[in-house]
Protein backbone atom coordinates (compact mmCIF):
# COMPACT_ATOMS: atom_id res chain seq x y z
CA UNK A 1 0.00 0.00 0.00
CA UNK A 2 1.55 3.72 -0.89
CA UNK A 3 -0.16 7.02 -0.83
CA UNK A 4 -1.47 8.53 -4.51
CA UNK A 5 0.31 11.59 -3.27
CA UNK A 6 3.37 11.88 -4.41
CA UNK A 7 6.53 15.17 -3.95
CA UNK A 8 8.68 15.11 -6.87
CA UNK A 9 12.65 16.60 -6.34
CA UNK A 10 15.39 16.50 -8.19
CA UNK A 11 17.60 17.11 -5.04
CA UNK A 12 16.83 14.48 -2.50
CA UNK A 13 16.07 10.52 -2.59
CA UNK A 14 15.41 8.52 0.28
CA UNK A 15 15.13 4.67 1.03
CA UNK A 16 12.99 3.47 3.40
CA UNK A 17 13.76 0.99 6.38
CA UNK A 18 12.67 -2.38 5.26
CA UNK A 19 10.45 -2.00 8.90
CA UNK A 20 8.73 2.01 8.32
CA UNK A 21 8.59 3.03 5.17
CA UNK A 22 8.25 6.15 6.85
CA UNK A 23 11.93 6.63 8.18
CA UNK A 24 14.93 6.64 5.39
CA UNK A 25 17.32 4.11 5.92
CA UNK A 26 19.49 6.19 3.50
CA UNK A 27 19.58 9.41 1.93
CA UNK A 28 20.95 11.10 -1.50
CA UNK A 29 21.18 14.36 -2.19
CA UNK A 30 22.02 15.17 -6.23
CA UNK A 31 22.98 11.44 -6.15
CA UNK A 32 25.53 11.51 -3.27
CA UNK A 33 24.88 9.53 0.13
CA UNK A 34 24.24 12.16 2.35
CA UNK A 35 25.40 10.22 5.96
CA UNK A 36 27.37 8.00 4.38
CA UNK A 37 29.41 10.19 2.58
CA UNK A 38 28.58 13.79 2.40
CA UNK A 39 28.93 14.05 6.27
CA UNK A 40 32.07 12.29 7.22
CA UNK A 41 33.50 14.17 3.65
CA UNK A 42 32.25 17.41 2.92
CA UNK A 43 32.23 20.83 4.27
CA UNK A 44 28.83 22.34 5.19
CA UNK A 45 29.40 24.82 2.06
CA UNK A 46 30.23 22.34 0.23
CA UNK A 47 26.49 20.62 1.06
CA UNK A 48 25.00 23.74 0.53
CA UNK A 49 26.34 24.35 -2.56
CA UNK A 50 25.37 21.20 -3.78
CA UNK A 51 21.80 21.40 -2.65
CA UNK A 52 21.02 24.82 -4.61
CA UNK A 53 23.19 23.80 -7.68
CA UNK A 54 23.11 20.03 -7.88
CA UNK A 55 26.66 19.52 -8.35
CA UNK A 56 29.51 18.87 -6.43
CA UNK A 57 31.49 22.64 -5.78
CA UNK A 58 34.98 23.03 -6.71
CA UNK A 59 36.79 23.99 -3.89
CA UNK A 60 37.67 27.71 -5.11
CA UNK A 61 33.54 27.59 -4.98
CA UNK A 62 33.32 26.56 -1.27
CA UNK A 63 35.73 28.85 -0.21
CA UNK A 64 34.30 31.55 -2.04
CA UNK A 65 30.66 30.36 -0.42
CA UNK A 66 32.32 30.04 3.29
CA UNK A 67 34.06 33.77 3.18
CA UNK A 68 30.34 35.64 1.63
CA UNK A 69 28.95 33.35 4.71
CA UNK A 70 31.26 35.28 7.36
CA UNK A 71 30.87 38.42 6.05
CA UNK A 72 27.04 38.11 6.07
CA UNK A 73 26.70 36.26 8.96
CA UNK A 74 26.18 39.63 11.15
CA UNK A 75 25.05 43.29 10.13
CA UNK A 76 25.25 44.04 13.61
CA UNK A 77 22.47 45.34 16.10
CA UNK A 78 22.73 48.85 14.19
CA UNK A 79 21.06 46.54 10.52
CA UNK A 80 17.16 46.39 10.34
CA UNK A 81 16.62 42.68 10.48
CA UNK A 82 18.62 42.27 13.71
CA UNK A 83 16.78 44.61 15.05
CA UNK A 84 13.76 42.93 14.46
CA UNK A 85 15.23 39.96 15.99
CA UNK A 86 16.66 41.76 19.00
CA UNK A 87 12.87 43.86 19.44
CA UNK A 88 11.82 40.36 19.43
CA UNK A 89 14.31 38.56 21.73
CA UNK A 90 14.46 41.64 24.64
CA UNK A 91 10.65 40.53 25.15
CA UNK A 92 11.26 36.69 25.39
CA UNK A 93 9.14 35.36 22.34
CA UNK A 94 9.43 32.37 20.33
CA UNK A 95 13.23 31.96 19.00
CA UNK A 96 11.08 31.25 15.58
CA UNK A 97 9.06 34.35 16.11
CA UNK A 98 12.44 36.37 16.39
CA UNK A 99 14.09 34.62 12.95
CA UNK A 100 10.37 35.42 11.43
CA UNK A 101 11.09 38.66 12.54
CA UNK A 102 14.44 39.07 10.79
CA UNK A 103 13.24 37.52 7.92
CA UNK A 104 10.85 39.43 6.57
CA UNK A 105 12.39 42.73 7.67
CA UNK A 106 15.55 41.08 6.04
CA UNK A 107 13.35 40.72 2.81
CA UNK A 108 12.52 44.29 2.09
CA UNK A 109 14.34 46.55 -0.64
CA UNK A 110 16.29 48.72 1.12
CA UNK A 111 19.33 46.14 2.16
CA UNK A 112 17.54 43.28 2.49
CA UNK A 113 17.26 39.91 0.11
CA UNK A 114 14.72 41.55 -2.45
CA UNK A 115 17.50 44.26 -3.25
CA UNK A 116 20.07 40.95 -3.86
CA UNK A 117 16.98 40.16 -6.16
CA UNK A 118 17.01 43.16 -8.55
CA UNK A 119 20.59 43.33 -8.15
CA UNK A 120 21.39 39.79 -9.55
CA UNK A 121 18.91 40.35 -12.18
CA UNK A 122 20.79 43.17 -13.18
CA UNK A 123 24.06 41.32 -13.71
CA UNK A 124 22.07 38.93 -15.24
CA UNK A 125 21.05 42.09 -18.11
CA UNK A 126 24.08 43.93 -17.78
CA UNK A 127 27.13 41.58 -17.65
CA UNK A 128 30.24 43.58 -17.27
CA UNK A 129 28.98 46.19 -19.73
CA UNK A 130 29.51 49.64 -17.89
CA UNK A 131 27.41 51.54 -20.12
CA UNK A 132 24.33 49.20 -19.01
CA UNK A 133 24.94 49.16 -15.94
CA UNK A 134 24.59 53.43 -15.71
CA UNK A 135 21.57 53.01 -17.26
CA UNK A 136 19.76 50.62 -15.17
CA UNK A 137 21.19 52.03 -11.80
CA UNK A 138 20.71 55.91 -12.82
CA UNK A 139 17.49 55.78 -15.04
CA UNK A 140 15.57 52.31 -14.60
CA UNK A 141 12.48 51.56 -16.12
CA UNK A 142 9.29 52.56 -14.93
CA UNK A 143 7.13 49.40 -13.89
CA UNK A 144 4.36 49.00 -16.15
CA UNK A 145 1.58 47.50 -13.39
CA UNK A 146 1.90 47.20 -9.72
CA UNK A 147 2.98 44.54 -7.80
CA UNK A 148 2.76 43.29 -4.28
CA UNK A 149 6.73 44.90 -4.31
CA UNK A 150 6.63 48.63 -5.19
CA UNK A 151 8.97 50.49 -7.29
CA UNK A 152 13.24 50.21 -5.71
CA UNK A 153 13.85 53.87 -4.51
CA UNK A 154 17.46 53.52 -4.95
CA UNK A 155 19.85 52.28 -6.65
CA UNK A 156 19.61 48.17 -6.38
CA UNK A 157 23.42 47.21 -4.44
CA UNK A 158 23.94 50.92 -3.59
CA UNK A 159 23.09 52.93 -0.19
CA UNK A 160 21.34 56.18 -1.02
CA UNK A 161 22.02 57.02 3.14
CA UNK A 162 25.26 56.72 2.44
CA UNK A 163 28.07 59.80 1.61
CA UNK A 164 31.41 56.77 1.64
CA UNK A 165 32.13 53.49 1.30
CA UNK A 166 32.31 51.94 4.26
CA UNK A 167 35.23 50.04 5.40
CA UNK A 168 33.96 46.57 5.33
CA UNK A 169 32.17 46.80 2.36
CA UNK A 170 35.17 47.61 0.24
CA UNK A 171 37.30 44.81 3.17
CA UNK A 172 34.64 42.28 1.75
CA UNK A 173 34.68 42.93 -1.90
CA UNK A 174 38.81 43.49 -1.98
CA UNK A 175 38.68 39.85 -0.23
CA UNK A 176 36.33 37.79 -2.24
CA UNK A 177 37.54 39.47 -5.27
CA UNK A 178 40.67 38.05 -4.57
CA UNK A 179 39.61 34.28 -4.08
CA UNK A 180 37.01 35.01 -6.79
CA UNK A 181 37.45 34.32 -10.53
CA UNK A 182 39.35 36.74 -12.19
CA UNK A 183 37.13 36.98 -14.82
CA UNK A 184 33.51 37.49 -12.76
CA UNK A 185 30.77 39.56 -11.31
CA UNK A 186 33.24 40.31 -8.09
CA UNK A 187 36.44 41.52 -9.71
CA UNK A 188 34.19 43.66 -12.24
CA UNK A 189 32.98 45.39 -9.54
CA UNK A 190 36.11 45.78 -7.93
CA UNK A 191 37.58 47.25 -10.60
CA UNK A 192 34.76 49.46 -11.58
CA UNK A 193 33.27 50.32 -8.13
CA UNK A 194 34.49 53.98 -7.89
CA UNK A 195 32.98 54.80 -11.63
CA UNK A 196 29.87 53.33 -10.70
CA UNK A 197 29.42 55.06 -7.38
CA UNK A 198 30.11 58.64 -8.78
CA UNK A 199 27.85 57.93 -11.83
CA UNK A 200 25.23 56.63 -9.00
CA UNK A 201 25.87 59.52 -6.75
CA UNK A 202 26.42 57.28 -3.68
CA UNK A 203 28.55 54.12 -2.33
CA UNK A 204 28.28 50.36 -2.70
CA UNK A 205 26.45 48.55 0.11
CA UNK A 206 26.84 45.16 1.02
CA UNK A 207 23.85 43.83 -0.76
CA UNK A 208 25.68 44.78 -4.02
CA UNK A 209 29.12 43.07 -3.12
CA UNK A 210 27.38 39.87 -1.89
CA UNK A 211 25.07 39.86 -5.40
CA UNK A 212 28.42 39.66 -7.10
CA UNK A 213 29.29 36.84 -4.66
CA UNK A 214 26.45 34.90 -5.81
CA UNK A 215 26.34 35.60 -9.46
CA UNK A 216 30.08 34.40 -9.38
CA UNK A 217 28.85 31.14 -7.60
CA UNK A 218 26.28 30.55 -10.29
CA UNK A 219 23.29 31.25 -8.39
CA UNK A 220 20.20 33.21 -10.10
CA UNK A 221 18.35 35.67 -8.44
CA UNK A 222 15.92 33.31 -6.75
CA UNK A 223 18.50 31.36 -5.16
CA UNK A 224 20.72 34.48 -4.10
CA UNK A 225 17.49 35.69 -2.35
CA UNK A 226 16.98 32.31 -0.33
CA UNK A 227 20.83 32.30 0.83
CA UNK A 228 20.89 35.74 1.50
CA UNK A 229 18.15 35.34 4.07
CA UNK A 230 19.60 31.96 5.43
CA UNK A 231 23.40 33.93 5.57
CA UNK A 232 22.25 36.83 7.52
CA UNK A 233 20.35 34.86 10.56
CA UNK A 234 22.84 33.91 12.86
CA UNK A 235 23.36 37.60 14.24
CA UNK A 236 19.85 37.73 14.20
CA UNK A 237 19.32 34.99 16.47
CA UNK A 238 23.06 36.07 18.63
CA UNK A 239 21.64 39.34 19.18
CA UNK A 240 18.15 38.34 19.89
CA UNK A 241 19.37 35.81 22.85
CA UNK A 242 21.74 38.50 23.75
CA UNK A 243 18.98 41.39 24.35
CA UNK A 244 16.88 38.55 26.37
CA UNK A 245 19.66 38.17 28.83
CA UNK A 246 20.16 41.73 28.76
CA UNK A 247 16.86 42.61 29.67
CA UNK A 248 14.52 45.24 28.60
CA UNK A 249 15.47 47.91 31.11
CA UNK A 250 18.53 48.17 29.00
CA UNK A 251 16.52 48.19 25.62
CA UNK A 252 15.46 51.37 23.79
CA UNK A 253 11.67 52.37 24.31
CA UNK A 254 11.26 55.53 21.73
CA UNK A 255 7.42 56.24 23.43
CA UNK A 256 9.35 59.79 24.09
CA UNK A 257 10.69 59.91 20.32
CA UNK A 258 6.96 59.95 19.20
CA UNK A 259 5.64 62.68 18.53
CA UNK A 260 2.14 63.44 17.00
CA UNK A 261 1.57 66.29 15.34
CA UNK A 262 -0.47 69.21 17.33
CA UNK A 263 -3.35 69.12 14.73
CA UNK A 264 -3.59 65.39 14.40
CA UNK A 265 -3.95 65.04 18.50
CA UNK A 266 -7.64 64.46 19.69
CA UNK A 267 -6.95 67.22 23.04
CA UNK A 268 -6.32 69.94 20.08
CA UNK A 269 -9.77 68.85 19.11
CA UNK A 270 -11.40 69.24 22.59
CA UNK A 271 -10.34 71.97 23.58
CA UNK A 272 -11.29 73.71 20.37
CA UNK A 273 -14.51 71.71 21.29
CA UNK A 274 -14.58 72.98 25.17
CA UNK A 275 -14.12 76.92 23.74
CA UNK A 276 -16.80 77.23 21.27
CA UNK A 277 -18.83 75.73 24.23
CA UNK A 278 -17.82 78.59 26.45
CA UNK B 1 22.42 61.32 -1.40
CA UNK B 2 23.77 61.51 1.96
CA UNK B 3 23.44 60.25 5.73
CA UNK B 4 22.12 63.92 6.94
CA UNK B 5 18.96 63.03 6.32
CA UNK B 6 19.27 60.44 8.85
CA UNK B 7 19.67 62.22 11.43
CA UNK B 8 16.18 64.36 11.07
CA UNK B 9 14.77 60.57 12.71
CA UNK B 10 17.59 59.17 14.49
CA UNK B 11 15.87 60.19 17.86
CA UNK B 12 12.43 62.11 16.76
CA UNK B 13 9.46 60.46 14.80
CA UNK B 14 6.93 62.87 14.02
CA UNK B 15 3.67 62.06 12.65
CA UNK B 16 -0.18 61.89 12.22
CA UNK B 17 -1.12 58.74 12.32
CA UNK B 18 -1.64 58.66 15.81
CA UNK B 19 -0.20 57.17 19.26
CA UNK B 20 -0.61 55.73 22.19
CA UNK B 21 -0.27 58.17 25.69
CA UNK B 22 -0.35 55.03 27.85
CA UNK B 23 -2.48 55.81 30.98
CA UNK B 24 -4.17 58.32 29.09
CA UNK B 25 -5.36 57.70 25.50
CA UNK B 26 -4.98 56.68 22.29
CA UNK B 27 -5.22 58.69 19.40
CA UNK B 28 -6.07 56.95 15.69
CA UNK B 29 -6.09 59.21 12.51
CA UNK B 30 -7.24 61.90 14.55
CA UNK B 31 -10.14 59.75 16.89
CA UNK B 32 -9.54 58.91 19.99
CA UNK B 33 -9.58 55.12 19.88
CA UNK B 34 -12.18 54.42 23.28
CA UNK B 35 -14.14 57.50 23.23
CA UNK B 36 -14.44 57.81 19.24
CA UNK B 37 -13.98 54.41 17.80
CA UNK B 38 -15.00 52.25 20.74
CA UNK B 39 -18.09 51.24 18.97
CA UNK B 40 -17.01 50.33 15.80
CA UNK B 41 -16.93 46.67 14.80
CA UNK B 42 -13.44 45.17 14.13
CA UNK B 43 -13.46 45.45 10.52
CA UNK B 44 -14.54 48.57 10.03
CA UNK B 45 -11.87 49.51 12.80
CA UNK B 46 -9.27 48.10 10.42
CA UNK B 47 -10.34 49.57 7.06
CA UNK B 48 -10.43 53.28 9.13
CA UNK B 49 -6.45 52.76 10.23
CA UNK B 50 -5.75 51.65 6.53
CA UNK B 51 -7.86 54.83 4.77
CA UNK B 52 -7.20 57.30 7.47
CA UNK B 53 -11.08 57.56 7.63
CA UNK B 54 -14.23 55.95 8.46
CA UNK B 55 -15.14 53.55 4.95
CA UNK B 56 -18.97 53.91 6.06
CA UNK B 57 -20.89 51.22 7.00
CA UNK B 58 -21.39 49.62 3.60
CA UNK B 59 -18.22 49.44 2.29
CA UNK B 60 -17.06 48.11 5.97
CA UNK B 61 -20.13 45.50 5.13
CA UNK B 62 -18.71 44.79 1.76
CA UNK B 63 -15.36 44.73 2.39
CA UNK B 64 -16.25 42.18 5.45
CA UNK B 65 -18.09 39.61 3.49
CA UNK B 66 -14.59 38.79 1.44
CA UNK B 67 -13.10 37.68 4.76
CA UNK B 68 -16.65 35.82 5.28
CA UNK B 69 -16.47 34.23 1.35
CA UNK B 70 -12.59 33.33 2.32
CA UNK B 71 -13.22 31.75 5.22
CA UNK B 72 -12.55 28.23 4.41
CA UNK B 73 -11.44 25.76 6.66
CA UNK B 74 -9.91 23.20 4.47
CA UNK B 75 -6.42 21.81 5.32
CA UNK B 76 -5.85 21.07 1.83
CA UNK B 77 -5.85 24.48 0.62
CA UNK B 78 -2.34 25.43 0.69
CA UNK B 79 -1.85 28.70 3.39
CA UNK B 80 -3.96 26.20 5.71
CA UNK B 81 -2.24 23.42 4.88
CA UNK B 82 1.03 25.22 6.33
CA UNK B 83 -0.50 26.19 9.16
CA UNK B 84 -1.54 22.48 10.10
CA UNK B 85 1.45 21.24 9.20
CA UNK B 86 2.81 23.61 11.85
CA UNK B 87 0.37 21.92 14.42
CA UNK B 88 1.02 18.58 13.81
CA UNK B 89 4.71 19.32 14.01
CA UNK B 90 2.98 21.15 17.56
CA UNK B 91 4.22 24.64 17.17
CA UNK B 92 2.33 27.38 18.61
CA UNK B 93 -0.94 29.09 17.50
CA UNK B 94 0.82 32.28 16.74
CA UNK B 95 3.89 31.17 14.71
CA UNK B 96 1.04 28.27 12.71
CA UNK B 97 -1.18 31.12 11.96
CA UNK B 98 1.42 33.91 10.85
CA UNK B 99 3.25 31.10 8.65
CA UNK B 100 -0.04 30.22 7.00
CA UNK B 101 -0.52 34.07 6.44
CA UNK B 102 2.78 35.40 5.27
CA UNK B 103 2.71 32.09 2.94
CA UNK B 104 -0.87 33.65 1.29
CA UNK B 105 1.32 36.32 -0.51
CA UNK B 106 1.98 33.84 -3.01
CA UNK B 107 1.80 34.51 -6.55
CA UNK B 108 -0.55 31.62 -7.90
CA UNK B 109 -3.02 32.61 -5.21
CA UNK B 110 -3.74 35.77 -2.53
CA UNK B 111 -1.81 38.87 -2.91
CA UNK B 112 -0.12 39.37 -5.88
CA UNK B 113 -2.76 38.47 -8.15
CA UNK B 114 -5.61 40.22 -5.89
CA UNK B 115 -3.00 43.38 -6.56
CA UNK B 116 -2.68 42.89 -10.14
CA UNK B 117 -6.27 42.49 -10.83
CA UNK B 118 -7.10 45.17 -9.05
CA UNK B 119 -4.14 47.29 -11.17
CA UNK B 120 -5.69 45.89 -14.37
CA UNK B 121 -9.43 47.15 -14.06
CA UNK B 122 -7.72 50.44 -12.88
CA UNK B 123 -5.02 50.69 -16.21
CA UNK B 124 -7.89 49.23 -18.40
CA UNK B 125 -9.99 51.62 -17.24
CA UNK B 126 -7.69 54.63 -18.15
CA UNK B 127 -7.11 52.71 -21.78
CA UNK B 128 -11.12 52.88 -22.27
CA UNK B 129 -11.24 56.60 -20.81
CA UNK B 130 -8.78 57.43 -23.58
CA UNK B 131 -11.16 56.35 -25.96
CA UNK B 132 -9.90 52.58 -26.43
CA UNK B 133 -11.67 49.41 -26.33
CA UNK B 134 -12.02 47.08 -23.81
CA UNK B 135 -11.03 44.12 -25.88
CA UNK B 136 -8.13 45.52 -27.42
CA UNK B 137 -6.79 46.03 -23.69
CA UNK B 138 -7.14 42.64 -22.66
CA UNK B 139 -5.66 41.12 -26.22
CA UNK B 140 -2.78 44.05 -25.04
CA UNK B 141 -2.34 42.05 -22.18
CA UNK B 142 -1.79 38.82 -23.49
CA UNK B 143 0.05 39.70 -25.67
CA UNK B 144 2.41 40.50 -23.36
CA UNK B 145 2.44 37.42 -22.21
CA UNK B 146 0.74 38.34 -18.42
CA UNK B 147 -1.64 36.58 -16.51
CA UNK B 148 -5.15 37.81 -16.81
CA UNK B 149 -5.78 37.29 -12.56
CA UNK B 150 -9.30 36.51 -11.43
CA UNK B 151 -9.61 34.56 -14.86
CA UNK B 152 -9.01 30.79 -14.86
CA UNK B 153 -8.79 29.02 -12.16
CA UNK B 154 -6.00 26.09 -11.00
CA UNK B 155 -8.84 23.68 -8.80
CA UNK B 156 -11.84 24.58 -10.27
CA UNK B 157 -14.32 25.54 -13.38
CA UNK B 158 -16.58 27.56 -11.38
CA UNK B 159 -16.48 29.87 -7.90
CA UNK B 160 -19.07 29.53 -5.96
CA UNK B 161 -17.92 33.26 -4.28
CA UNK B 162 -19.28 34.85 -6.72
CA UNK B 163 -22.97 34.41 -6.34
CA UNK B 164 -22.46 34.98 -2.82
CA UNK B 165 -20.43 38.47 -2.99
CA UNK B 166 -22.85 39.22 -6.02
CA UNK B 167 -25.69 38.98 -3.71
CA UNK B 168 -23.53 40.88 -1.15
CA UNK B 169 -22.98 43.79 -3.61
CA UNK B 170 -26.97 44.19 -4.26
CA UNK B 171 -27.44 44.03 -0.53
CA UNK B 172 -24.85 46.63 0.14
CA UNK B 173 -25.79 48.84 -2.84
CA UNK B 174 -22.31 48.27 -5.18
CA UNK B 175 -23.64 46.52 -8.07
CA UNK B 176 -23.78 48.97 -10.45
CA UNK B 177 -20.14 49.76 -10.48
CA UNK B 178 -18.08 50.42 -13.31
CA UNK B 179 -15.16 48.43 -12.79
CA UNK B 180 -17.79 45.68 -11.38
CA UNK B 181 -19.23 45.76 -14.98
CA UNK B 182 -15.69 45.39 -16.55
CA UNK B 183 -14.93 42.30 -14.80
CA UNK B 184 -18.07 40.73 -16.08
CA UNK B 185 -17.18 42.30 -19.58
CA UNK B 186 -14.32 40.94 -19.27
CA UNK B 187 -15.13 37.71 -18.48
CA UNK B 188 -17.42 37.29 -21.12
CA UNK B 189 -14.73 38.52 -23.93
CA UNK B 190 -12.54 35.78 -22.67
CA UNK B 191 -15.29 33.13 -22.06
CA UNK B 192 -16.37 33.31 -25.77
CA UNK B 193 -13.01 33.55 -26.88
CA UNK B 194 -10.79 31.65 -25.32
CA UNK B 195 -12.76 29.72 -22.36
CA UNK B 196 -11.29 30.94 -19.75
CA UNK B 197 -13.47 30.86 -16.22
CA UNK B 198 -13.78 33.91 -13.87
CA UNK B 199 -12.93 33.26 -10.47
CA UNK B 200 -13.74 35.58 -7.16
CA UNK B 201 -10.29 37.71 -7.81
CA UNK B 202 -11.23 39.35 -10.72
CA UNK B 203 -14.91 40.18 -8.81
CA UNK B 204 -13.38 41.13 -5.88
CA UNK B 205 -10.53 43.57 -7.42
CA UNK B 206 -13.68 45.11 -9.64
CA UNK B 207 -15.83 46.13 -6.53
CA UNK B 208 -11.98 47.26 -4.51
CA UNK B 209 -11.52 49.60 -8.14
CA UNK B 210 -15.38 50.84 -7.09
CA UNK B 211 -14.55 51.49 -4.00
CA UNK B 212 -10.86 53.34 -4.90
CA UNK B 213 -8.87 51.27 -3.09
CA UNK B 214 -5.38 51.54 -3.78
CA UNK B 215 -3.29 48.45 -4.93
CA UNK B 216 -1.87 48.78 -1.28
CA UNK B 217 -4.37 49.81 0.98
CA UNK B 218 -6.03 46.32 -0.76
CA UNK B 219 -3.13 44.35 0.33
CA UNK B 220 -3.26 45.60 3.95
CA UNK B 221 -7.23 44.93 3.91
CA UNK B 222 -7.00 40.91 2.76
CA UNK B 223 -3.26 40.21 4.50
CA UNK B 224 -5.44 38.45 6.94
CA UNK B 225 -8.04 37.22 5.41
CA UNK B 226 -7.17 33.52 5.26
CA UNK B 227 -7.01 33.22 8.91
CA UNK B 228 -10.53 32.23 9.83
CA UNK B 229 -10.44 28.92 8.03
CA UNK B 230 -6.88 28.34 9.41
CA UNK B 231 -8.53 28.76 12.86
CA UNK B 232 -9.94 25.12 12.42
CA UNK B 233 -7.21 23.29 10.76
CA UNK B 234 -5.13 24.46 13.83
CA UNK B 235 -7.08 23.20 16.37
CA UNK B 236 -8.33 20.01 14.34
CA UNK B 237 -4.24 19.13 13.69
CA UNK B 238 -3.33 19.82 16.80
CA UNK B 239 -6.21 16.92 18.44
CA UNK B 240 -4.52 14.44 16.18
CA UNK B 241 -1.51 12.45 16.98
CA UNK B 242 1.53 14.88 16.46
CA UNK B 243 3.03 14.05 12.99
CA UNK B 244 -0.01 12.69 11.37
CA UNK B 245 -1.08 15.20 9.25
CA UNK B 246 -1.03 13.59 5.93
CA UNK B 247 2.78 11.77 6.48
CA UNK B 248 4.42 11.27 3.47
CA UNK B 249 6.47 7.90 3.49
CA UNK B 250 9.78 7.93 1.79
CA UNK B 251 9.00 6.47 -1.50
CA UNK B 252 6.28 9.21 -1.82
CA UNK B 253 8.94 11.53 -2.62
CA UNK B 254 9.82 11.23 -6.62
CA UNK B 255 13.24 11.38 -7.07
CA UNK B 256 14.10 13.04 -10.84
CA UNK B 257 17.46 13.77 -10.29
CA UNK B 258 20.88 12.25 -10.89
CA UNK B 259 21.70 8.94 -10.45
CA UNK B 260 23.47 7.60 -7.19
CA UNK B 261 27.30 8.79 -7.85
CA UNK B 262 30.66 8.48 -5.26
CA UNK B 263 31.65 12.02 -3.54
CA UNK B 264 35.19 11.03 -4.87
CA UNK B 265 34.56 10.88 -8.55
CA UNK B 266 36.11 13.81 -9.71
CA UNK B 267 34.92 13.97 -12.95
CA UNK B 268 31.37 14.98 -11.23
CA UNK B 269 32.94 18.40 -9.71
CA UNK B 270 31.39 21.44 -10.52
CA UNK B 271 33.67 24.63 -11.76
Amino acid sequence: MSSEYKYHSKIWLEEAEPENPFAAKACYCSGYDVYGQILPNAGWFDYLLLMFLGERPSPQSSRLMEKLAIALANPGPREASVRAGMNAGVAGTNHSSALMAALAVGAGQYGGAQEVVECVKLWQSCSTDLDRWTRALTNPDAPEFADIWLPMEHAPGFDPNGDVTPTPVKQVLNHLAEIAPSDGALCWLAAHRTDLESRVGYPLAMSGVASAAFVDLGFNPDQASMLYLIMRLPGAAAHALEQWDMGWKKFPYYGPAVELEPSADTIAESAEQDGEGQ
Amino acid sequence: MTHKRLLETESHWRTRVGKAFLSDRVVLHGLDLHRDLGDSNWIRLYLHAILGRDPGEKVAALLESYWVSTAYPDPSIWPNHVTALAASARSTPSLSLMAGLSVSEASIYGRRPEVRALDFFYRAGEHCDAGGALEDFVEREKAAGRNLYGYGRPLAKTDERIPFMMDKAREYGFAGGRYLKMSFDVYEYLNARYGFSMNVAALHAGLAADIGLTCQQYQLFLTPCFVTGMVPCYQDTMARPEGSFFPVRCESVVYEGPPKRDWFDDTATAG
